[in-house]
């Protein structure tokens, strides 16, 4: 594709998706962005919009926005998410809706959108987030870990839904990285879950990027559905 | 009656836009009772999704208001909203009313 591609970003105000957003602005896409917060960053091919991503009417008016800019939308990476460690005997009620609200309700909401823009040019790539905290059944992360395998779910059925319309779906899946997210973990658990893995170190955002550019290259258009887990889990 | 005319006109250019984009199958008649989706209706499920998603964005240049046509309510009617034009009209302008009071 010769023209500059529209890459739309959630959860960019910090952390891995704020780290995403400079990688791919530097890399010459046009960059969306999101989040509750302001960002406290300027970059030329970066646009923000503070919405929660969970909020339907505001994400459907950020969608029409793309469109009247751009007429298009190339990717989506749907990263805002937010996890709650947690005993379940101990988990309110509230705490649950609003994980299930940012991580499952928010990608859905994103990808239905998406697909509708994307459809237009027959073209399209989304990489959804998960965590290894679901196959490493991570106690006391029970909601985060199934919020999150209800995005993998997601992810599989879409990939089938979206492929007539040449939009592939997929997944990434960090091991622990040193975000905001994991900040309250308790020193002696996140060493136990490095342990976990093949490979025994924190993840970068790097090996995330990385992860995405393969799965959002015009050359993958035969992958889809795929969850990649980093770390050897 | 006259604000009837205009959504039929606003769906309409969804249906000018659907055809000017069609590689395979027949062209949608400007019809308000032709069937669309269906055992004899033009659409497949692909088609349908195209077309609504043309409408959404027609109604929103003409409105300046986004809806989302394939709501829960959309989703359980017995009588099917996307079964003619006319009937689709119906239900878009139930939603745009809605959409105005709240
Ligand atoms: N860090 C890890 O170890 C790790 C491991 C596995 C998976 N992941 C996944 O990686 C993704 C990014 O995590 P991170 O580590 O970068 O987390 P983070 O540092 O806490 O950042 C989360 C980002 O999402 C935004 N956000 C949160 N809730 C939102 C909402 N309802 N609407 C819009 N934006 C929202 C936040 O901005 P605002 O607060 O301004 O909204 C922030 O920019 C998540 O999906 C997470 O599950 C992370």
């Amino acid at each position: 594709m010769a023209d500059e591609q529209v890459i739309l970003i959630t959860g960019t105000r910090k952390g891995i998706g704020r780290y995403l957003a400079h990688y791919y602005a530097e890399k010459a896409f046009r960059v969306v962005g999101c989040s509750r917060g302001e960002v406290d960053y300027e970059l030329d091919n970066y646009r923000h919009y503070c919405l929660d991503v969970s909020d339907e009417s505001r994400v459907k008016n950020m969608f029409s926005e793309i469109r009247k800019l751009y007429n298009r939308l190339d990717i989506l990476i749907n990263n805002a998410g937010i996890a709650s460690m947690n005993h379940v005997v101990l988990t309110p009620l509230e705490t649950v809706h609003k994980i299930i609200n940012t991580n499952y309700v928010g990608t859905f909401l994103f990808c239905r959108e998406a697909a509708k823009l994307m459809q237009k040019r027959r073209y399209g790539r989304i990489v959804n987030f998960t965590t290894v905290a679901t196959p490493l059944k991570l106690e006391g992360e029970a909601i985060y870990a199934s919020s999150k395998a209800a995005v993998a779910s997601l992810t599989e059925i879409l990939a089938r839904e979206l492929a007539p319309f040449g939009v592939t779906v997929n997944a990434v899946g960090p091991t622990p990285i040193e975000t905001d997210l994991i900040r309250s973990v308790p020193k002696e658990k996140i060493k136990a879950l490095l342990d976990r893995q093949a490979i025994h170190r924190f993840g970068e955002f790097r090996d995330i990027a990385n992860v995405i550019d393969f799965f959002i290259s015009p050359k993958s258009d035969f992958v889809t559905g795929q969850n990649i887990y980093l770390g050897g889990i | 009656m006259k604000e009837k005319d205009r959504l039929v006109r606003t769906i309409f250019r969804a249906v000018d836009e659907y055809n000017r984009g069609l590689s395979e199958g027949g062209p949608l008649e400007k019809s308000l009772d032709k069937v669309l989706f269906g055992k004899s209706g033009r659409l497949d499920s692909l088609g349908l999704v195209n077309f609504i998603v043309l409408i959404e964005e027609k109604i929103e240049e003409e409105y300046g208001m986004a809806i989302v046509i394939a709501d829960e309510k959309a989703m359980s009617q017995k009588r099917s909203p996307f079964k003619t034009i006319g009937r689709l009209a119906e239900y878009v302008s139930q939603l745009l009313e809605e959409n105005k009071n709240g």
